[in-house]
């Protein structure tokens, strides 16, 4: 059996088991490495990708769930890598080891479409669930201000589609606290 | 190069930056101008270099054309000025501004420089990125290596003008006579360029007047980061090879001493893509009791690994748990075992004559390294030549681990570097090489290891608990006569460094690593340090250098103890430090490292107090609390005060970070903005191992392993933060790690001056503030 759906674009085929997680499909069978493995419990937001225009975490949606549907992974979230936030995210020097990045710009698109002028708590309610080992939260939620206050950018509206509040939620998860 | 000379393991460095010197003046004389081929087209942030597994063999391809004075860059006809970085990159923006001190000295017209992160070669030397000592380490010699080679080209690009040399200038990439210029890549396209300089001439390298640089100091966009916003940074995990299989392991109850008994794989058989699982024989000991499932696909190695049966024997440390490595801690500090690391004479004649003692112990749990790119490796044999794939720290230490594990030499083993997704010190040690090395030598096969991340958290070279006990001699004016510090963890250096030991008053041995920041700045009178091995947590895991290593208990220990000695005589906390930072004798400081000595320290603590406006009346439950750290290391100190608002909610014990104030004098700042990422990252560290962080042992082993357990803080537990870095010319230092171990303290004594709790125990927790206010 195969299934297909599509990604940046592109119309895909996969004949993987249906529970093979997205984010192995994406990384290895398609060869797109931006999409980055960290937790795989859907808790870092490393995995962050968009689903029909929502983000999700990729390391757990089994490649069965995703039959049809229209995948936007960091590569294809503007073409020529300037999406308004790849843009702030390099004026406000955001990244350190890089790693969780994508995930963190995958989520901020989200966010934008349902918060397009985020307060701080917005952001952190949407952000929280995308962990920065580097610790580089200050500048993180800089470059989402900075995107914010930008004209949009040519392809948001091709590649971010359908944004609900009840996905946004969807996708935050519970980080606890031992305070 | 003075720091820890005086310590025997950094004598060890003090020959690894003679060898960087050495490759240096062999890359500038036997090796010539036509080392490397880079082609004009790589740019700064090309990766492709390191995703194509071919090309980085191609590099090594002489080709003429090149002018590359030293082996740390390479100018080619088009101008583009190619700067070989041989730190890691990790998050540290340190490539960029390394370059920026060769540029500044070549006078290279920044927007020409690019970046290529080498492999190991014996030409670039001691191979080693950590300790905050990248930029420290490397200021002079590539200060040097620029002025080199921009002496070599203002000499041809006057013969090119037909004018004098001495009349000419270097700017932007461009010899300047007059209003006449020639370019740095029409000298290399038409010029004769080739120079030897000797040694004594390049360490005699006239370098600019501080006043005179134009890139040093200046604020700069940081090469590595535009890919890392468009999923094109490539980092280990991202490495692929033609015909390679994947890898993950299964890791045995024990670090030490396990050994497999029995593998049933007969479930795993049905899975599509998986094909079989081994059992690795290690005779470097690194992963004694590792089996490997391999597999077509590392999703199809992921659904077998549970399938698949394996039964171990247990090593002898099966047992034991986080309070018994604490417990042990503890009773080795009740006896006399350990090195002294510091033994003034009359310490204990001062203590027996003390009016008064005050003595305190505190102790800090497991921290995870937990960098968010598991452990991966590619490793493959090419004709009797191995090729290891994979990110990482401290390639001098790692190799000859991989020579033993392959039992090949050293020499036939290459390590291709890679971004790092999440360094911390984790990839200072390359253990996770081994397993790659060894199955790909049993199948004769390339393979691809993967750690999940709880393999990850299990293997991980975690932050050793400690115990500490910290003591203070009063006398009848209630003057400090007196102080003991002796502290028991977990020691990195002795299990996996030993080399870098250093050794006592009383001639036994410690890990510098481990106990520096007790060797403090403030006079106490007669001074005592022990270091003390724990050897009961060396057994149970193998303790790591975590970002700031033993500065991250050292301090939390010592900051948090000066407060309690400042409150038991009734002083002002702050002005207790003051009164007690003297600049003279051993606290005098020396050039260049700690010129100014503890009155550097002084200057910071004054300044953040300004800033914080420490003494202004506070909301109830809210706090001001005040610590320092001299960073790494006496003999590179980064000096730093940090003032920490807090407030305590008394009906839940929540402790609510408001803010940190930072001050810091590191010396020169080559990049700004840079820096200020650093300290932002590693002082948000700091909150999260202050008040978010901690594992647990548990039957031998670490029992949270993944984010649904291990809670590192989140953007919605990030304080404001005030960061001030004072500005001068001194020595420039580190500032990867030292805003990381100033932050517990200065929180623990923000919660005593809220609440009035005293807080011992690292993470900070609110059922320890409440078990307090009850």
């Amino acid at each position: 059996m195969s299934l297909s759906f599509s990604i940046n674009g592109q119309p895909v085929r996969t004949a993987l088991t249906s529970d093979t997680p997205l984010l192995w499909v994406i990384r290895d069978e398609l060869d797109l490495k931006g999409t980055k493995y960290g937790c795989g419990i859907g808790q870092c937001g490393a995995c962050t990708v968009h689903i029909d225009g929502v983000a999700a975490r990729s390391c757990i949606t089994p490649v069965g769930a995703i039959k049809n549907k229209t995948i936007t992974t960091i590569e294809g979230l503007d073409g020529d890598g300037e999406h308004k936030l790849q843009t702030a995210w390099i004026e406000a020097q955001a990244p350190q080891c890089g790693y969780c990045q994508s995930g963190q710009i995958m989520q901020a698109a989200s966010l934008l479409k349902s918060y397009p002028q985020p307060t701080d708590a917005q952001i952190d309610q949407v952000m929280n669930g995308n962990l920065c080992r580097c610790m580089a939260y200050v500048r993180i939620r800089k470059a989402i201000k900075i995107a914010a206050t930008s004209l949009p950018s040519s392809s948001q509206q091709l590649s971010d589609q359908h944004p609900t509040q009840a996905s946004i939620k969807s996708s935050i998860s519970s980080t606890g606290s031992k305070v | 190069m003075n720091k820890l000379s005086h310590l025997g393991p950094f004598n060890t460095l003090e020959k690894s930056r003679q060898v960087s010197r050495r490759g240096f003046l062999i890359g500038a004389t036997s090796v010539g101008f036509t080392l490397a081929f880079m082609p004009p087209e790589v740019g700064a942030n090309d990766r492709d270099d390191l995703v194509d597994n071919g090309a980085a063999a191609a590099l090594n391809d002489a080709s003429n054309g090149v002018f590359e004075p030293t082996v740390w860059y390479s100018i080619d006809p088009t101008g583009i000025v190619t700067v070989n970085i041989a730190e890691a990159e990790m998050g540290q923006h340190i490539g960029t501004a390394l370059a920026r001190i060769i540029a500044e000295e070549l006078e290279a017209d920044w927007q020409q420089v690019a970046l290529k992160y080498v492999d190991t070669e014996a030409k670039y030397g001691y191979r080693v990125t950590g300790g905050s000592w990248s930029i420290w380490h490397n200021f002079d010699l590539l200060s040097r290596a620029g002025a080199a080679g921009k002496k070599a080209l203002i000499e041809e690009g006057a013969k090119l003008l037909g004018v004098a040399s001495y009349e000419c200038s270097a700017r932007n990439s461009q010899v300047i006579h007059k209003d006449r210029s020639i370019s740095y890549a029409e000298i290399v396209t038409r010029g004769n360029i080739s120079r030897v300089y000797s040694a004594q001439q390049l360490l005699k390298m006239p370098i600019k007047h501080p006043a005179n640089r134009v890139l040093i100091g200046e604020d700069t966009k940081a090469l590595d980061i535009p890919d890392k916003t468009r999923g094109k940074a490539v980092y280990g995990i991202d490495a692929s090879y033609p015909g390679m299989v994947y890898g993950k392991p299964l890791i045995p109850p024990t670090r030490y001493g396990a050994k497999i008994t029995a593998i049933d794989d007969a479930a795993a058989l049905k899975i599509v893509g998986y094909q079989r699982t081994i059992a690795l024989t290690d005779p470097s000991n690194t992963v004694p009791g590792w089996a490997v499932v391999i597999a077509d696909s590392y999703h199809a190695a992921l659904k077998a690994a549970p399938l698949v049966k394996v039964s171990w024997d247990a090593g002898d440390t099966a047992g034991v748990s986080e309070q018994d490595i604490l417990d042990r801690g503890g009773a080795l500090i009740e006896s006399a075992v350990g090195s002294l690391l510091l033994d003034d004479p009359l310490v204990d004649t001062n203590f027996a004559a003390a009016k008064e003692v005050l003595q305190r112990r505190y102790t800090t749990s497991t921290v995870l390294h937990f960098p968010l790119e598991p452990m991966n490796a590619i490793a493959l044999e090419k004709n009797g030549n191995w090729e290891i794939h994979t990110g990482n720290q401290w390639q001098s230490l790692t190799l000859p681990v991989y020579a033993q594990a392959l039992d090949v030499a050293e020499e036939k083993i290459i390590m291709r570097s890679y971004l790092i997704g999440g360094g911390f010190g984790r990839r200072l040690m390359g253990d996770y090489g081994v397993p790659a090395l060894l199955a790909a030598k049993a199948l004769a096969k390339p393979v691809k290891l993967l750690l999940s991340r709880e393999d990850d958290s299990r293997f991980d070279s975690v932050r050793s608990p400690s115990v500490q006990d910290v003591s203070m001699a009063f006398d009848q004016q209630q003057q400090v006569i007196g102080m003991q510090h002796h502290a028991a963890a977990g020691w990195p250096t002795e299990v996996m460094a030993p080399g870098f030991l250093g050794t006592g008053t009383n001639g036994e041995k410690y890990d510098p690593f481990s106990i520096s920041g007790a060797n403090h700045w403030y006079s106490v009178g007669s001074h005592r340090v022990r270091a003390i091995s724990n050897d009961l947590a060396n057994k149970t895991f193998r303790p790591g250098w975590l970002r700031s290593v033993g500065p991250g208990w050292i301090n939390w220990a010592l900051e948090s103890f000066m407060d309690e000695a400042a409150h038991k005589v009734g002083i002002d906390p702050i002005t207790f430090r003051l009164k007690h930072l003297i600049s003279r004798g051993r606290n005098k400081g020396a050039a260049p490292n700690s010129v100014g000595g503890a009155n550097r320290l002084v200057r910071v603590l004054r300044q953040v107090a300004q800033n914080a406006g420490w003494g202004q009346d506070l909301p109830v439950d809210t706090g001001m609390g005040v610590a320092t750290t001299f960073g790494q290391e006496r003999d590179m100190p980064t000096w730093c005060g940090c003032v920490a608002l807090v407030h305590v909610d008394r009906k839940t014990g929540k402790i609510s970070l408001q803010k940190l104030s930072l001050v810091l004098d590191a010396g020169t700042i080559v990049h700004p903005d840079g820096a200020l990422a650093q300290t932002e990252g590693a002082a948000l560290w700091g909150v999260s191992m202050a008040l978010h962080e901690g594992a647990k042992f548990v039957n031998g082993e670490v029992e949270d392993t993944n984010l649904n357990t291990y809670t590192p803080l989140r953007m919605s537990d990030v304080p404001a933060m005030d960061i001030e870095f004072i500005e001068n010319n001194y020595q420039s230092v580190g500032l990867g790690e030292p805003a990381t171990t100033v932050v517990a303290p200065a929180i623990g004594n923000a919660i005593f001056n809220a609440v009035g709790v005293r807080l011992r125990h690292l993470p900070m927790t609110s059922a320890a503030v409440l078990a307090e206010l009850v």
